[in-house]
């Protein structure tokens, strides 16, 4: 197992990191960058989480009591654009830049200098978008969708840099995921075919060409908002002779692939999770790989479901409302092959598990309720409502970010050498657990009882509902600070780790020593058949 | 807390003892058009397949994490792969699909049949309110008025107690003839709104530019309430929908009494006000359609809405100040309010403007001069 490497004993030429805060700043290693990017996202998720405490207190009770709508506005939108944009995709990208090297037995990232950039703008981004709540008249404040002409002709001033902060994280995005095609086509150690890779490895080689394909969409579609905003052009501007509605398409067009941007990289570590604690191979590799290529096939003629009440003719909504309903039959047969994965195994439950199982349930809830949202009739009535709102948070929250806690509870072995408290990890899995479905849930009925998204006072018939949301909404937020305290806690004074880490994990990052060296995979492993799938 | 509790626990009661849909605060509401109770049958079939699959995957999920444990000796299986179970589940949740698909279409095709309506009616959202104008049979406008947010401002600030219909009150609801296919086109002014009667099973965007369309036949006479749901600026919370549902023949006596009324209330245009009734019309005027940006006090929230409080507007030349409330600021949410308000309310509101909050301009502006102005150009 693990001795079959000898990498740190070959290479005499090997050097650890440079020394100093600016080793952070010049760095071109994956396992630096990596750590970068998971701070960063991190840190955003923190400030986002902020924001929603805010949105949560002040609709604790009908009326206005803490803040003024015009504020309430932008703390929604920058709620929803730091979560995508700020948490999840960097954590996603700095997940892949820890793991896609070790798993495909590399040393490092195909393209490193471009690495560093591409995490190096997003604090640029992030400051730029930050900065604009303190200038005059305040930030963006429609919506993280930014419906034209709200965010044309009706924007604050500051929408402009608004708009740079989004071209910064597509050229980001789009950056990281070229590096990532190009690590995964042109790394592999030899012997790890295609339809051998871990499934990690291939949710991100899909979600890249996604990214790929969508970001200059967004970035077109900004331009235009540049453009009607400053030049006089009417995209977007019903008066001049454009059309508000085409915003929309434009950005669904983004914005759907972009849904399973945020989702593929996590149903990718939920297959890594499932067998290591079940003792037993992933069931059904093959059909999961043709799943996440279908459900990203799908994702682009699915868009306008986000639209169904702008006035399309009857054939449109007829072909969006059967497309969106497709996606339920690839999604389905990921949620089937982990059962079947966990089915006659031996299961153990550790923290990763436990956030695995509850990603597997309450992310099939929030599929659930998706489909619901298909049903074109059906959807007049939860259309913008908190049923809506209920459904992507099921699917984000106990879905990707699950993931990406359970990724790090599963990975730190590797990554610092250190075990985590495993009590800990425990309780804090019980309050998230606990916290996200005492928020989430009751919005299914506040919305079906017809309470609007986006509104910071409500009349009295929602009242009990938000009440037990904004306490959920607490629980779950401080439960995230006890996350930091149980990993820094890991970090500094956890057991030794394992080079194996867990007794069912599988894959090339595991026959390398804890924590990983400096430079992954110095010579290409051998790669054996009991730690690959096929 | 204890109120919801024994709120919830009624719901659950009434679910069990009824055997039908929970309390309308857990459920969609079924509503009171064909429609929407068709929308409703959807929903409950929808849901009532999703509980099913539920109960057998989380069933399987949960069967496993109970038996298959490592701590009660489960020794794990070696199978990773079966041709014929993946077809099945592949297969088995397409022909769901397709059954769910079927019901969902009929009732779509029910939906957009639009035609043979009995009266239309355009529905335009502003910032942040309603405008309703009942059209004749050659899309001329035979009358029209804007429905703004009843709710007093200090029940907001919780100042008073909250009444029933807290932020689901207007001070004039759409009223509409029962059993009478209605015909609604639905646009907007500014930015995308959204118009949503949830009893009906009817919501459209409000997109400026376009005109959207949507119907209802609504057998039983009532007030009915919703709100706006697309997202459109500072007060997207505060633009609620009220339609209230007339008898035939009731209605028919309102409409008839509103046309007269409309031709006598044009009638007094010509009139000249004394300055204390163009500042007890202008107080109402502001209150409705400027003090939610410009503030009760005049004071604004600069930059984006500036203070009336000492402007160089208010003290300038009278027939400026007219002019930019006439016509609004291009570019700005300073909307053109010659086309939602009469020249009495013009003129007084603009005299309220130069004469209130410490303003004192010392002219008079009176309907005639709006009239004027609007000629003019």
């Amino acid at each position: 197992m693990s001795e079959v490497i000898h990498a740190g004993h070959h290479d005499h030429h090997d050097h650890g990191p440079a020394k100093g805060l600016l080793r952070w700043l010049y760095t071109t290693n994956h396992k630096d960058i990596g750590t970068l990017y998971l701070w960063f996202s991190f840190a955003m998720f923190l400030i986002g989480g902020l924001m929603a405490l805010v949105i949560r207190t002040e609709l604790f009770q009908p009326g206005l009591q803490f803040v003024q709508p015009e504020f309430f506005n932008q703390m929604t939108t920058n709620h929803g654009l730091i979560m995508v944009f700020g948490a999840i995709m960097p954590a996603f990208v700095g997940l892949a830049n820890w793991l896609i090297p070790m798993q495909v037995g590399a040393p490092d990232m195909a393209l490193p200098r471009m690495n560093n950039l591409s995490f190096w703008i997003l604090p640029f981004a992030f400051g730029i978008m930050i900065s604009t709540l303190f200038m005059e008249g305040g930030g963006p404040n429609f919506g993280w969708t930014f419906y034209a002409p709200l965010s044309t002709t009706y924007a604050p001033d500051s929408v402009t840099f608004f708009i740079f902060a989004v071209h910064l994280m597509g050229a980001s995005s789009i950056m990281g995921s070229i590096n990532i095609i190009a690590t995964i086509l042109n790394m592999r150690a030899p012997g790890m075919t295609l339809m051998k890779m871990p499934m990690f490895v291939w949710t991100w080689l899909i979600t890249a060409y996604l990214l790929i394909a969508v970001m200059p969409v967004l970035a077109g579609a900004v331009t235009m908002m540049l453009f009607d905003i400053h030049f006089g052009t009417s995209f977007f501007n019903a008066a001049g002779g454009g059309d508000p509605v085409m915003f929309q398409h434009i950005f669904w067009f983004f914005g759907h692939p972009e849904v399973y941007i945020m989702i593929l990289p996590a149903f990718g570590i939920i297959s890594h999770i499932i067998p290591a604690f079940a003792r037993k191979q992933l069931f059904g590799y093959t059909s999961m790989v043709y799943a996440v290529a279908s459900i990203a096939f799908l994702s682009f003629i699915v868009w306008a479901h986000h639209m169904f009440t702008v006035g399309m003719p009857l054939a449109g909504q007829l072909f969006f409302m059967y497309s969106t309903m497709l996606i339920a039959i690839p999604t389905g047969v990921k949620v089937f092959n982990w059962i079947a994965t966990m089915w006659r195994g031996s299961m153990t439950f550790e923290t990763p598990m436990l956030f695995a199982i509850a990603f597997v349930v309450l992310f099939t809830m929030g599929g659930f309720s998706g489909l619901m949202l298909a049903i074109t009739p059906a959807d007049y009535q939860y259309h913008d409502t908190y049923f809506v709102v209920a459904h992507f948070h099921y699917v984000l929250v106990p879905g990707a970010l699950f993931s990406i806690i359970a990724a790090v509870y599963f990975w730190l072995p590797k990554w610092t050498g250190k075990m985590y408290d495993e009590a800990l990890g425990k309780l804090h899995f019980w309050l998230s657990f606990i916290g996200v479905n005492v928020t989430f849930f009751p919005q299914h009925f506040s919305g079906l009882a017809g309470m609007p998204r986006r509104i910071p006072d409500y009349a009295l018939q929602f009242a009990d509902f938000n009440m037990l949301s904004s306490i959920g909404a607490f629980i779950f937020g401080f439960s995230q600070l006890f996350f930091l305290f149980v990993v820094i806690k890991a970090i500094r004074s956890g057991k030794p780790a394992t080079a194996r880490g867990w007794e069912g994990a599988r894959g090339l990052e595991w026959t390398l020593p804890s924590p990983a060296p400096y430079h992954s995979f110095t010579h290409p492993p051998e790669v054996k058949a009991e730690e690959v799938h096929g | 807390m204890k109120n919801f509790i024994a709120r919830l626990a009624s719901g659950a009661l009434l679910a069990v003892a009824s055997g039908s849909a929970l309390a309308d605060e857990l459920n969609m509401r079924v509503g009171v058009t064909e429609i929407s109770r068709q929308v409703y049958e959807l929903h409950m079939i929808i849901l009532g397949i999703c509980v099913v699959i539920g109960i057998i995957v989380f069933g399987a999920l949960f069967w496993s994490v109970f038996n298959h444990r490592k701590s009660l000796g489960a020794e794990p299986a070696n199978f990773h792969d079966d041709t014929r179970i993946e077809i099945a589940w592949t297969v088995i949740p397409t022909l769901i699909l397709i059954l769910m698909a079927i019901p969902a279409t009929q009732v779509l095709v029910a939906m957009y049949d639009t035609g043979g309506e009995d009266m239309l009616v355009e529905v335009r959202g502003y910032q942040w309110k309603w405008q309703y104008k009942y059209l004749d049979g050659d899309y001329n406008d035979t009358y029209s008025f804007f429905s703004n947010l009843a709710t007093p401002r200090d029940q907001i600030t919780n100042q008073s107690v909250k009444t029933d219909n807290y932020l689901l009150e207007v001070d004039e609801p759409l009223r509409i003839p029962a059993n009478r296919k209605v015909r609604f086109l639905v646009t907007a002014e500014d930015v995308i709104h959204a118009w949503w009667v949830p009893d009906f099973g009817i919501k459209r965007d409000a997109v400026p530019g376009m005109l959207n369309e949507l119907w209802t036949v609504v057998p039983e006479p009532g007030v009915y309430r919703g709100q706006c749901t697309e997202l459109c600026g500072k007060d997207h919370g505060f633009m609620p929908i009220v339609v209230e549902v007339l008898p035939e023949q009731e209605f028919d006596a309102w409409y008839a009494s509103k046309v007269t009324s409309e031709l006598v209330r044009e009638e007094s245009f010509a009139e000249t006000l004394t300055h204390e009734q163009l500042m007890a019309n202008g107080e109402t005027v502001y209150g409705t359609y400027c003090a939610s940006c410009h503030l009760v006090n005049g004071e604004g929230i600069p930059p984006a809405f500036p203070a009336i409080v000492g402007s160089a507007i208010a003290s300038g030349p009278r027939d400026e100040h007219l002019s930019l409330v006439i016509n609004g600021v291009a570019g700005t949410a300073m909307q053109a309010f010659g086309k939602q308000l009469d020249p009495v309310q013009l003129a007084s509101v603009v005299h309220y403007q130069r004469h209130a909050f410490g303003n004192d301009a010392g002219d008079m502006s009176q309907p005639q001069d709006v009239m004027n102005l609007s000629n003019g150009q």
